[in-house]
């Protein structure tokens, strides 16, 4: 099962790669929509449990991973609709490569999810920076190269400083005895015995490196750049499924740590760096006029809000998982409807930027709902997990966690709503001075594989708002019960 | 073999400090290549017994860091035409001098972390850190794209020296699959560099400046 979802879509990367077509018939990007329905079906056979597992000891499905599974794989599916209407738009470029690495790129994510072994994990999820690299820079422009070298190097330091934490963590086992396998499990069962000095040094690295990934404050500064120049359909793959993987990447370490007897190291130190992150989207957001960098800054928000929720412990763990599914799916949403209306304007920057709602009304409707959404008001998705996240730290006894987030969400959502108000209001300039500027004032076209997606994502995420599927309140308490429980 | 063992990583930790004070990325890149072989050989040392996987590893990281990726890196250099001088921020006896204290307070922290009896003498904790810092030396004072590249590749280095204490706990697949992320990344980034170069007439990566807040 885990063999096949993986080899299933770097199968399709080769195909991709291996078929060159002409101009006339632009088949390729089709393969999106069929890898997307596909891995949707054998997700939700592995989620149901018909399948039977057998991955043997490096290759098997954990709670929370079942949760970034679902989510990656709903997100990817929407995302793979748009994609082919996104190519479309852009005939006059080459997406030979483009293709193949978006395709791959969803293998080696099911890869970090089905990995038990840490070494695995890593080599997965260094291998999502290298094939996204080459998707920021699918424009080809100064900007996309000056962001693709910055995604690079950051990206690449920061992974090279988790592999030495994944180290540590393996020498802290050498202690118990030498022939141990670097899975999960094992690290589980032994637990009480790993050799905390080493324990606690690997924390931090790994911290630190999967931080950087996840893209938590100060190790953000890859991210502005590079999903301001990315297209939106890869910004959503980066800002919704690369920051899951990263996360689900931290929670199984965070699970580990905690199980060695450092649950209050490692939640002063989450708590820290989530509260923080929180305070620099803030910050940046106040002022800012492109609303690519924008979303940007609320993805760093966001991956702030998951280590605050996972910093809180046993209390906030069902918001947190619940959160990983709204954050992703509203991610979508935006990206996505920000493509959309970079594309019909030319300009990313609010002083061209005008009047979204007038222009492209079914994009610039969703943006503005989707704005809505993120920031947590009801009665969408991320209102119900930021609010269980709240009742967490209260629960906890955390008074002052509890009210500097509920200060830090006011911030953002007033900064937020600055910029999205500026874009979404007013009268649309007759002519801007972007080169994609075209047609007059009145309402543009939009295709329908480029709205259709996100409005598909903007309903389940007001879904998650309204009622929790009961399958799904099983997954998700059933990954809060495994990562909460003591050992 | 302890002794000798120790001999490789003092010559590794003295190729730190040249690395630093080098003047011209030709020999820069050169000195992190030995280095990275020398290290290749290091787990022929370390694990008991020649077994194939052993060998296997030992083969491809020697070809790999001494070879192929300095291979990569001479020719973007050929193909870029840049300037041949290293532009640090700080001067390269300053930043040796700092190596050299990197490489103190590395031997220093060492001491507090426990290490299991046969790893007892062996100064790989402290060697793999000091490289690792001198790593990020390199990567925070230099400004030229290859040259970061360099800074990159020496804390790889460093991370390596560190696997060594592992040989036996870690499967060597995943060495493997570590070995071949580094050949890809430093592909795709010799790739990027040459279209920097391209783009901006110039591998200065100060010139990445127009995207900030």
């Amino acid at each position: 099962m885990a063999l096949f979802m993986i080899l299933l879509p770097l199968l399709m990367a080769a195909v991709a790669l291996a078929f060159p077509v002409g101009r006339g018939r632009p088949w390729r990007p089709w393969l999106f929509p069929f890898t997307g329905c596909a891995h949707m079906a054998l997700a939700l056979l592995a989620l149901a449990g018909i399948w039977p597992e057998s991955g043997g000891v490096w290759f098997a499905l954990d709670a929370p991973g079942r949760i970034v599974l679902l989510q990656v794989s709903v997100l990817y599916l929407c995302c793979s609709f748009y994609a082919v209407g996104y190519l479309r738009t852009r005939q006059e470029s080459p997406n030979r490569i483009f293709c193949a690495c978006l395709l791959a790129f969803l293998g080696v994510m099911d890869l970090v999810i089905w990995s038990q072994h840490l070494g695995v994990m890593w080599v997965a999820i260094e291998a999502t920076t290298l094939l996204t690299a080459p998707l920021i820079y699918f424009k080809r422009t100064r900007e996309s190269i000056e962001a693709t070298w910055k995604y690079l190097m950051v990206g690449s330091v920061g992974i090279a400083v988790a592999l030495l934490g994944t180290f540590f963590l393996a020498y802290s086992m050498v202690h118990v005895g030498p022939d141990a396998p670097l899975t999960t499990t094992a690290l589980l069962e032994r637990a009480p015995q790993l050799s905390w000095p080493w324990v606690q040094a690997a924390f931090v690295l790994l911290l630190v490196g999967y931080g950087t990934k996840m893209g938590l404050a100060p190790m953000h500064t890859w991210k502005p750049d590079a999903y301001g120049e990315a297209s939106g359909v890869v910004g959503a793959m980066l800002a919704g499924c690369v920051t899951s993987c990263a996360f689900l990447a931290l929670v199984r370490i965070t699970h580990i740590v905690n199980a060695a007897g450092g649950e209050a190291f490692t939640s002063r130190l989450l708590l820290c760096l989530g509260l923080f992150s929180m305070a620099v989207a803030g910050v940046f957001m106040a002022a800012q006029r492109d609303f690519k960098r924008m979303l940007a800054y609320s993805s760093v928000e966001h991956m702030g809000i998951l280590a605050v929720g996972l910093g809180l412990g046993r209390a906030a763990l069902f918001g947190t998982m619940l959160h990983i599914l709204t954050n992703g799916l509203t991610k979508g949403v935006l990206f996505l409807s920000a493509g959309n209306i970079h594309r019909a304007y030319g300009s990313k920057n609010t002083d061209q930027v005008r009047g979204v709602l007038r222009r492209l009304p079914v994009s610039g409707g969703l943006f503005f709902v989707g704005f809505l959404a993120i920031t947590g008001s009801p009665p969408f998705g991320p209102f119900v997990s930021e609010f269980s996240i709240l009742m967490g730290a209260f629960a906890a006894g955390r008074f002052v966690i509890g009210g500097a987030f509920l200060v830090l969400l006011m911030v953002v959502f007033a900064g937020m709503g600055r910029t999205v108000l500026r874009a979404v209001q007013g009268r649309a300039p007759a002519q801007g001075p972007g080169a994609g500027s075209v047609g007059p004032a009145g309402p543009a076209r939009e295709g329908l594989l480029l709205v259709a997606p996100p409005l598909v994502l903007m309903l389940l995420v007001l879904l998650l708002g309204i009622y929790i599927p009961e399958p799904l309140r099983v997954l998700l308490q059933d990954a809060a019960r495994f990562l909460g429980a003591q050992p | 073999m302890t002794s000798i063992l120790n001999a490789i990583l003092v010559v590794v930790l003295v190729m730190n400090l040249f690395v630093l004070g080098a003047s011209r990325i030709h020999a820069v890149i050169r000195i992190v290549a030995a280095q990275g072989a020398l290290l290749g050989v290091i787990p022929l040392l370390v694990s008991e017994g020649l077994r194939l996987p052993t060998v296997l590893v030992v083969l491809a990281t020697v070809t790999i860091k001494g070879v192929t990726v300095p291979g990569i890196m001479m020719r973007a250099l050929r193909d870029a035409a840049i300037k041949r001088e290293v532009e640090p921020l700080i001067s390269r006896l300053a930043s040796t001098v700092l190596g050299a204290g990197a490489i103190l307070l590395a031997l220093l922290y060492a001491d507090n972390l426990p290490v299991t009896g046969p790893h007892a003498e062996l100064l790989l904790v402290p060697a793999s850190m000091a490289t690792v810092l001198v790593g990020f030396i390199l990567l925070t004072t230099r400004f030229t794209a290859l040259n970061q590249i360099v800074g990159y590749l020496v804390l790889e280095n460093g991370i390596f020296i560190f696997g060594m204490l592992l040989v036996e706990a870690m499967p060597l697949v995943v060495e493997l699959g570590v070995l071949l992320d580094l050949v890809v990344g430093i592909f795709v980034i010799c790739i990027i560099v040459n279209h920097i170069n391209r783009a901006f007439s110039s591998l200065d990566t100060r010139q990445l400046a127009s995207l900030k807040e």
